[in-house]
Parts: structure tokens; sequence; C-alpha cells
């Protein structure tokens, strides 16, 4: 994955549009940096990166790009309050231990976080457990069960729930189809959460 | 051939064939112990040219043993500067772009005064009379070998080990001078192992009758045992048991069986004797006990209350830190520690984690990831500062 002529992936490209020019970025699981390479060419923020394996910082760093190894579990208790415009956590948090706390860190270390996760809630998942009794392998959930790293799914109406237990105001959301494309802004919950394929949150508190 | 070079090293520890620069009465250096040294002087390497704008220089800090001579020829070995796979022109450290500057440190024995360097009140080698000098001290007098030369702001400072010590010390002391700072597999900290092997190396040296109690230029002797020694066992900690059992496993030297003896049978026996021996030729013995000891000293933490974070407090220096994978001397956790105080202080930082099985000595291998994230954060470093011509 890289930023090529036809920009960045468009999940990525839609957190791009809630970033303001020059803010401070933290991009928890970060790759290889394409979203941070995007944002420091196209918005000029002052980005870092925290990525869990090594391969992906050594090519964030080469690529010129603030980054460190760390697990989003465990290394976000050392960022200081408030330290960052934004704090990004993107398709990350189904694979964390301990979803809540790591929502937790991001809110205070952030004026704002910008969550997106896969949607299990999504027809194509509901319909693999209906008819065919099976966890679902899909093009962007192609794990089995045994091997997957993502041990912590839930569905946008779930990920609201903790919203509102943590105290997070939702300040925008959207519903991406399998295209990545945002689906019906007025859309209720229970479209979203059956038609979306994942979804993108940021949150304030 | 051995008795030439400790000839040539012991003319380059007061007059060495590098740049030098002499700070008479007027500019003592303050040393952390309390006490002056006066006069007092800094001898040293550049290469590549400043620019006008004098917005290109990099300041490289040697390790333990280094010296001055990063990119060209030892004088006293001969043998190719020991950075000289990262600096050069066209290299990574390109000194067609760079102005690089390093320092042999206050206590070494390439010029730098130390130990070694003939004392001009007494006529007679400084000895054991040098007073203890710490990481601090080293930087503190680089800091003025970089006003000596008009340089407001390096570009960076970088160095491995014992200079990654003094990158930190920079970055810590002097942080609106330093754009960025690359410290390498090096720690905020000596830790009590570290310590530990330290000490060994010097009990080594004194318990050689030959040490004299620190005179022994002036006896014409040198405590060539109790250094090679020191060197031996410190060289153990620069590897891994993963490289010793590859490059020698047990196999022996010259020899199709075991004699029963205390020869050099293990290829690593005899490997280890070399390393002892030919390092004697070119370092002087006192000056390992002060760089060893300023090492032992280095604890940037307690020098800010215990918390590593405030050494790095509003600072706007560009990090970046790289460890390996089988460096147990500096392990990686050092680093990550350093990392997370520089999360903590708001710092911009970047943090490779390297792998190799080569140790601690890999920061001085030909390691193309360590090149590839020192270019990479180097050159971003440049557009992050206006300075494409460095990019």
């Amino acid at each position: 994955m890289s930023v090529n002529s036809n920009g960045p992936r468009i999940d990525l490209q839609l957190i791009a549009d809630f970033i303001a020019p020059r803010a401070r970025v933290l991009d928890v699981g970060c790759g290889d940096g394409e979203l941070l390479a995007y944002l420091e060419q196209d918005k000029q923020v002052d980005g870092r990166g925290v990525e869990i394996s090594q391969r992906g910082v050594n090519e964030c760093v080469a690529r010129g790009l603030s980054a460190i190894q760390g697990d989003a579990d465990t290394d976000l208790v050392f960022y200081p309050d408030k330290g960052f415009d934004y704090v990004i956590l993107s398709q990350t948090l189904q694979a964390t231990r301990n979803p809540r706390e790591v929502l937790e860190q991001l809110l205070r270390i952030g004026e704002r976080a910008i969550v997106s996760f896969p949607n299990f809630g999504y027809w194509r998942v509901r319909l693999s457990l209906l008819f065919r009794g099976r966890m679902p392998v899909t093009r962007d959930l192609p794990y089995s069960w045994y091997d997957t790293p993502n041990i912590h799914f839930c569905t946008i109406r779930d990920f609201v729930a903790l919203c509102e237990e943590v105290g997070a105001t939702v300040e925008s959301a959207m519903a991406l189809d399998r295209e990545g494309h945002s689906i019906g802004v007025s859309m209720p919950w229970w479209f979203w959460n059956l038609f979306g394929q994942q979804a993108v949150f940021v949150l304030k508190r | 051939m051995a008795a030439e070079r400790a000839r040539i090293a012991n003319n380059e520890a007061t007059e060495p064939s590098s740049k030098v620069v002499r700070f008479g009465a007027d500019m003592p250096l303050k040393l952390d112990s309390g006490k002056v040294l006066s006069p007092f002087q800094i001898a040293y390497q550049t290469y590549g040219e400043l620019n006008s704008a004098r917005s290109n220089a990099v300041l490289i800090c040697h390790a333990l043993t280094g010296d001055q001579h990063v990119a060209s020829n030892n004088p006293v070995t001969g043998k190719p500067g020991w950075w000289e796979v990262l600096i050069g022109p066209g290299k990574v450290i390109d000194t067609n772009r760079f102005f690089v500057i390093c320092s042999n440190v206050i206590g070494g024995c390439l010029g730098s005064t130390g130990p070694a360097t003939i004392n001009p009140q007494t006529g007679k080698p400084w000895g054991l009379d040098m007073p203890i000098v710490t990481i601090g001290d080293m930087v503190r007098a680089q800091v003025m070998l970089v006003d000596h030369l008009g340089i407001d702001r390096l570009f960076s400072v970088i160095g491995g080990s014992m200079g990654g010590m003094q990158v930190l010390q920079w970055a810590s002391a002097y942080p609106e001078r330093v754009h960025t700072a690359l410290p390498i597999a090096t720690g905020a900290r000596h830790s009590s192992q570290n310590i530990a092997f330290h000490e060994v190396g010097r009990q080594a040296v004194m318990a050689d009758p030959d040490w004299r109690g620190g005179r022994y230029i002036e006896a014409g002797t040198r405590p060539e045992k109790g250094l090679a020694v020191a060197r031996m066992a410190a060289h153990i900690t620069y590897l891994s048991e993963a490289a010793l059992h590859r490059k020698f496993g047990r196999n022996l030297q010259d020899r199709a069986a075991l004699t029963f003896g205390f020869d050099a049978d293990f290829q690593i026996e005899s490997y280890l004797r070399h390393q002892g021996m030919s390092f004697v030729d070119r370092f002087d013995a006192n000056s390992y006990l002060y760089m060893t000891r300023a090492m032992d000293y280095f604890d940037l933490a307690a020098d800010h209350g215990g918390r590593l974070a405030d050494a790095f407090r509003g600072t706007s220096t560009r990090f970046c830190l790289v460890s390996f994978t089988s460096d147990w001397l500096f392990p990686t956790e050092e680093s990550r520690s350093i990392v997370h105080a520089l999360n903590a202080a708001g710092a911009s930082v970047s943090f490779v984690e390297i792998e190799t099985d080569r140790g601690h000595d890999a920061f001085l291998l030909d390691e193309p990831e360590l090149f590839s994230a020192i270019d990479g954060f180097l050159r971003s470093a440049a557009r992050a500062r206006g300075l494409e011509e460095l990019a």
C-alpha cells in the first residue's frame, strides 16, 4: 500500500477530510505510514505514528515519518494529556486487548479521537453466521477464527454504546460500504449497522 | 611494529596530526566534579564544507575507544575511519552536503586533553592527576569547539553507545542548538551490569604491575596485559552469543585436536587475544579508566530529579533512536524508556529497532536498515527546517 496517483485508500481519505491543516496528529497503528504520509503532504500536519510491527516502523522512518514501535494497549499511557489535536485509530480497535481502555486513552491524549473499525453487524457477516454457521471470512476480514489478530469485534451499535459508557460525544460519524464510500448520511443507526461494512467516528470528551 | 604504534599514539596524545584547538587560561573548562581543566585542548577532524548559512553542520560523537578520525585513516593504526561505512562523499551522511565534525573527547588519548597528554604545568603526562570527566564535561568541551567554529545550531548530533550518551546530553542541555538528535544503541544511564563489566576492566588494568600507579609513561612501561584483558572482557559484551556461535562455534585454532593445555585451542580464544593485543597498541590504559568512569557516572534522569522526561521538557529537537535486537549491553528496553520519556515530554521521536545477531557492535557495521532509517530521518528533518538542499 502506498500513496499512488489516485490518492490514498478511500477510507483514509475520509479520515483525512476530518483533519484541519497543520494539526498535531498521532496515528495509532500507522502501518507503513500511508495515512501519515498523505496527511503530511496534503495537510502539512505535525504527524507521529505508533505501530506494533517493527517492519512498519522502519519503513515509516525510512520514508521520513516520525514513528515508534509500540502497542496501543500498553504504550499510550506515556503520552501527555491533550498532546495532540487528533489521535487516529484506524482499523485497529478490534485488534486491541482492551478496547475500552484504549478508547479512554485516545480521548485523554487527543482533543479529538478518530476511530475507524470493521462493522461486525454488516449483513454479509450476519448471513455467514446465519446460513453457513461459520465465523465469517470475507475479503475485508480474511482471517480464520483461530489465527485472527482481531479479537474484539463489535458492531456499530456496540461502539455507540461504548462511546456513551466512556462519556464520549460523537461529533461526526459515517458508515462506509464495501468500496469505502459513505452511505446515507442521514440514515438511522440500524441501517448503518446492517449496510455499513466499516464505520468512522469522530469523538470528543 | 607494536612499539612504533605506541610511540605514534603517545605523540598524538599531545601533538595530534589532526586539527586541534587550544583553549588558554581565559577559557577554562568547568567540570562536573567542581574542578577546572585549564589550559586544555580539543583535537578534531572536519569533513566537507560549512555552508554560508552555517546550517549543515553534523557533529559525530565517538564511543568509548573511538576517536576523531571518523571518516579518514587513523594515524596510529593506518586503518580507515571507524564510521566510513556511513560517512563520506555520497554516503548516507554525505560530506558533499554536510559539514561533519568529530572531536576526540576530553579524557581521550588522541589529542584532546587526557591522562596521556603532557600537562603544561608539570611537563609530564597528566596521568591520574587528570580530573575525572563526565559525559556532561565532554559535551561542554564540544560546545566550546562548536562555538570556536562559529556554529550556532547543529543540524544533527549523532553517536552510538558512549557517543549516544553525548547525543542525549547535547539534546538535554542545549536543545536550542540541536535540530536533530540520533542516539544509537545507547541508554540514558549506565546499568549496574555495565558498571560491573567496566569495573572488571579497570581492575585488570590496575592489577598489572606495569601500570605503576598510573605513572607508566614516565617509567617507560605499559600495562599491556591488564589493558588487553580489559579489552577482551569488554569485547565479549559488544557481540552476541549467536554471533559468536556463528563465527567461531567450538572450532579449533590451527590444530586438529585439543592440546590439553592453556594455549589458545579455540578460535574464539585466539580471536579475543588478538583483539586485546591490537587494542593496547592504539589506546592509553589510563584513558580507558577515565572513559569507562564517564559512562558509569552517566544518569540523565538523576540529573533531573529522577524524571527522564524532565530532561527533555519543551524540546523542539527531532529525535530518532535506534537499537539492535541482539544488543545486550544497551538492550532495546533502554532505548524504549528514552522514547517513553520523550513521548511524555511531547517531543518528536522516531524509534527503530533493527533485527540483527551482531550485538552492540552492529551500530559500527554495514547495516542497511540503519542507513535507510538515518537517511529518511535526516532528509525529512531537513525538509521540515526548510533546508531543501540538504534533503
